[in-house]
């Protein structure tokens, strides 16, 4: 510890101003508070400072990740072998486990190096600090993508996504929309073939996810049950066919209170309630796709979704809605939830805005009241 | 009696180092400053020259704006120096102590027989005025205008705050005599705001005047927190607040006719070894309080305040004017490694869930914390925002605030609520902020747009 403090030390003065590499100021900057937490002191205000920061916040949430992304792993090797020959003939865990591993292990890398890079470039040339937002949002592309896409498709997206959705608003904390949602909404209307959720599974089998099923229309017997599609032994993207490791993952986030209980309960009550409209139950509704998934962690995330508590039981509420609708009402593409959230994205500010005038309203009768 | 509050969002931090229920022997110091920039927003002129003799209550300097506000000396000396900050702003006037204390005398009789208009004169020219500040701003009452309401808390909850039943034991006679100064000043718009532990044998529970009970962590102590919910205020209007303190030097002016800004201090703070009490006039230096033995070996930053909201005052500092505790706490250049993906990091407290740590208030008292002044992390734009309202028991949405203070934007400033608030009551947002946003410095540069547009 004393010898890492040491070494910084001695090499902080070359990525210092008038050093021979200050140009890389930002990304030593960056590297030296991920290893030692600054020693800069409070200069004026409150003197003591609460020791939860945003580094913190969003390795809280990358944990909460883990089980959704170790899942995908094993259910991408299982759908492998289930797709080579008949179930006897898988082989053991472990083996089936090392199969996805090193198809999802690609896609993970790519989104980081591609994502950070950008990240550290940007922040390089405007001189600020690194953010940490990326850690979260890199970590959940790649479970909202098919395991089999091309990793160039995924790198651009990736771009799209770091630039268009948050670099060009100035950083985390100013973008408008989900920018991992971002990425899939550019890679579902770039390369459409890859995307829609019917031909998921193109190493040697191509099969369809159970929403893409239900949205043709094949009877209800062959798909799979509510039980697999709960515990996420079914083909989807990496990270979103597990409820179960959804579930520890939003455990994890609503006891830490990083993601709001509020907007979790409010969509999945109003994607239950529009559901009712559909001919399958309800619960098959909330189990399948990428419902759960976006509901627990793109839903929720504190940027893009309202900022005061009763804008977000109506943006929850609409986010579940709208799902349903697109699910129920719109022929063409069976999962709504990505673009369900990113118009809610769009339209959290609104929300925030007839929130705080109902509250700027209610103040000033308060005060007349009193005289 | 009325009606009892109970608030339930605020933090109590749990700060190692509170003030033990003892009172060192009086001490003085052989020199005291006079701040100009304790009092916000006021213009200093000076009214002595370095060399000049003063006694306590002689006018030291007065407000360019205001010339009746007078300033004066809390004891008897000669000026010694002038202390200019940048711009040649005036930051300190330093009087060499004659250790003889000799004061001024100001003819004064029972504030039922005098006029209104001699009491806020004595007020002003004896320099008891400052200790009245006004809402909205948070800045000194002017002379002419009558407010909607004067308010007094009677209890403070900031970390590690003196306990002023305690504080105020002996202080029945100066706190009544207080009350009547104000009640002839603005007769029955006077209120005490009393805690729901306050104890029936506390001396505030003697007091004759209306009184409203507050329960809650902090800052349920806060007089802007106390307004906004007995009587909030909006454009236009007015309310005075006093600490206990103030109320007991303008008591103690018309019981001996003399300024006596003395008032009991908590010394406090993880970087103590002995914390307690002491009694001391306004401007003391801190250095001279030596009965309370620092820990050895560490860099200490000493703020005149509380660690929330007060001043560091660096170790050749003097107490601040309105200020009644002492603060010590270690300096946090130390450097973690990996700190932030820890799991359990015990020894540090945090609000949020992220850490066990916030599960420490739970346990009552025994649980303390050696928080230090280290910032915990970088500064980051808004992203957990949610998290303000949970410490701030008032209907206003701190973001939004502090956001359209941030653009500048006036209109919005105003209907979000900038005329409730003053940068103490945002400062726990502060303290918990995870993008470590300075949002009392925000809140303060808001306040003064508003005064500067207004005029």
């Amino acid at each position: 510890m004393k010898a890492i403090e040491k070494i910084i030390a001695k090499i902080k003065p070359i990525f210092s101003k008038g050093g021979s590499l200050a140009f890389l100021h930002s990304t030593f900057d960056a590297f030296e508070t991920f290893l030692l937490v600054p020693g800069t002191v409070t200069r004026k205000g409150s003197h003591i400072r609460d020791c939860n920061d945003l580094k913190r916040v969003m390795i809280v949430v990358v944990i909460a990740l883990v089980p959704c992304l170790l899942f995908g792993m094993y259910n991408t090797g299982l759908q492998h072998f289930l797709a080579m020959g008949p179930r006897t003939e898988l082989p053991e865990f472990f083996a089936v486990f090392w199969y996805g591993f090193l198809k999802v292990l690609p896609l993970v890398i790519i989104s980081y190096v591609v994502g950070l890079g950008i990240e550290f470039t940007v922040a390089q040339i405007r001189g600020h600090e690194v953010n940490e937002g990326y850690l979260v949002t890199g970590m959940l592309i790649p479970l909202i993508v098919p395991v089999t896409i091309p990793l160039w498709m995924l790198a651009l997206a990736v771009a799209f996504a770091v630039l268009i959705g948050k670099e060009i608003f100035g950083g985390t904390g100013m973008n408008i929309w989900n920018p991992a949602l971002l990425a899939r909404t550019f890679l579902f209307f770039s390369y459409p073939a890859y995307m829609t959720g019917d031909k998921v599974w193109i190493d040697g089998f191509t099969g369809a996810t159970p929403l893409a099923a239900w949205i043709r229309g094949t009877s209800s017997a062959v798909m799979p049950s509510g039980t697999d599609m709960f515990l996420g032994f079914t083909p989807g993207s990496v990270g979103e066919t597990s409820v179960v490791c959804i579930l520890l993952g939003a455990v994890i986030l609503l006891y830490t209170g990083v993601a709001s209980w509020k907007i979790m309960i409010s969509c999945m009550a109003g994607a239950a309630l529009t559901g009712l409209l559909g001919d399958i139950p309800v619960h098959y509704h909330l189990v399948m796709g990428g419902f759960a998934f976006g509901c627990v962690f793109m839903a929720t995330d504190p940027v893009t979704s309202p900022q005061t508590e009763t804008g977000k039981w109506i943006y929850g509420a609409l986010t579940g809605a709208l799902t349903m609708t697109i699910r129920l009402f719109n022929p063409g593409y069976p999962e709504g939830m990505m673009l369900a959230i990113l118009l809610m994205n769009t339209f959290s500010p609104l929300i925030d805005h007839t929130v705080v005038a109902v509250n700027v309203k209610r103040r000033i009768k308060r005060i007349a009241t009193y005289g | 009696m009325g009606a009892c509050y109970k608030l339930r969002r605020g933090l109590d931090i749990p700060l190692r180092g509170e003030a033990l229920t003892t009172t060192s022997p009086p001490v003085s110091s052989p020199l005291y400053e006079l701040k100009p920039p304790d009092f916000r927003q006021i213009t200093p002129k000076l009214l002595v020259r370095e060399g000049d003799p003063v006694l306590a209550g002689s006018p030291v300097f007065c407000d360019k704006d205001h010339p009746e506000i007078f300033f004066t000396s809390p004891v008897s000396g000669i000026i010694r120096q002038i202390v200019r900050g940048e711009k040649r702003k005036l930051t300190g006037i330093r009087i060499l102590s004659d250790g003889k204390d000799k004061r001024l005398r100001f003819p004064v009789t029972a504030p039922e027989d005098m006029d209104v208009s001699k009491i806020r004169e004595l007020l002003l020219f004896s320099g008891c005025w400052p200790l009245i500040t006004r809402r909205p701003y948070g800045t000194l009452a002017l002379p002419g205008e009558i407010p909607k309401v004067v308010h007094i808390s009677c209890f403070d909850t900031a970390p590690l705050a003196p306990q002023y039943d305690y504080a105020f034991a002996g202080e029945y006679d100066s706190l009544q005599m207080g009350l009547r100064v104000l009640e002839r000043l603005c007769p029955g718009k006077v209120h005490l705001a009393l805690s729901g532990n306050t104890s029936t044998h506390s001396v505030f529970r003697k007091l004759n005047a209306t009184t409203h009970i507050f329960s809650g962590p902090h800052p349920a102590g806060n007089p802007g927190i106390q307004i906004h919910h007995l009587y909030p205020l909006g454009k236009g209007q007015v309310a005075w607040t006093l600490t206990p303190m103030g109320l007991s030097v303008i008591g103690r002016l018309f019981i001996q006719g003399t300024f006596d800004s003395a008032r009991m201090v908590a010394v406090t703070g993880p970087a103590l070894i002995k914390t307690g009490y002491i009694r001391c006039p306004a401007g003391i230096q801190i250095s001279a309080l030596e009965d309370f033995t620092r820990k050895k070996g560490i860099d200490i930053r000493v703020i005149s305040g509380n660690p929330l909201t007060g001043d560091s005052v660096g170790e050749e500092g003097f107490l601040g004017f309105h200020h009644q505790q002492v603060t010590f706490l270690q300096e946090g250049r130390s450097r973690e490694l990996l700190g932030w993906a820890r799991p359990l990091r015990l020894h540090k407290f945090s609000a949020a869930r992220t850490y066990i740590s916030h599960l420490a208030p739970l346990l009552g008292k025994t649980v303390r914390f050696n928080l230090d002044t280290n910032t915990n992390g970088g500064v980051r734009a808004f992203v957990l925002t949610r998290d303000y309202q949970k410490v701030l028991p008032m209907d206003i949405f701190v973001s939004f605030l502090i956001k359209a203070i941030l653009a500048e934007d006036i209109d919005k400033m105003e209907k979000l609520g900038i005329y409730e608030v003053i940068p103490e009551d945002l400062a726990l947002c502060e303290f918990i902020c995870p993008s470590k946003i300075e949002i009392q410095d925000i809140l303060q540069k808001g306040i003064n747009l508003m005064i500067k547009e207004m005029q």
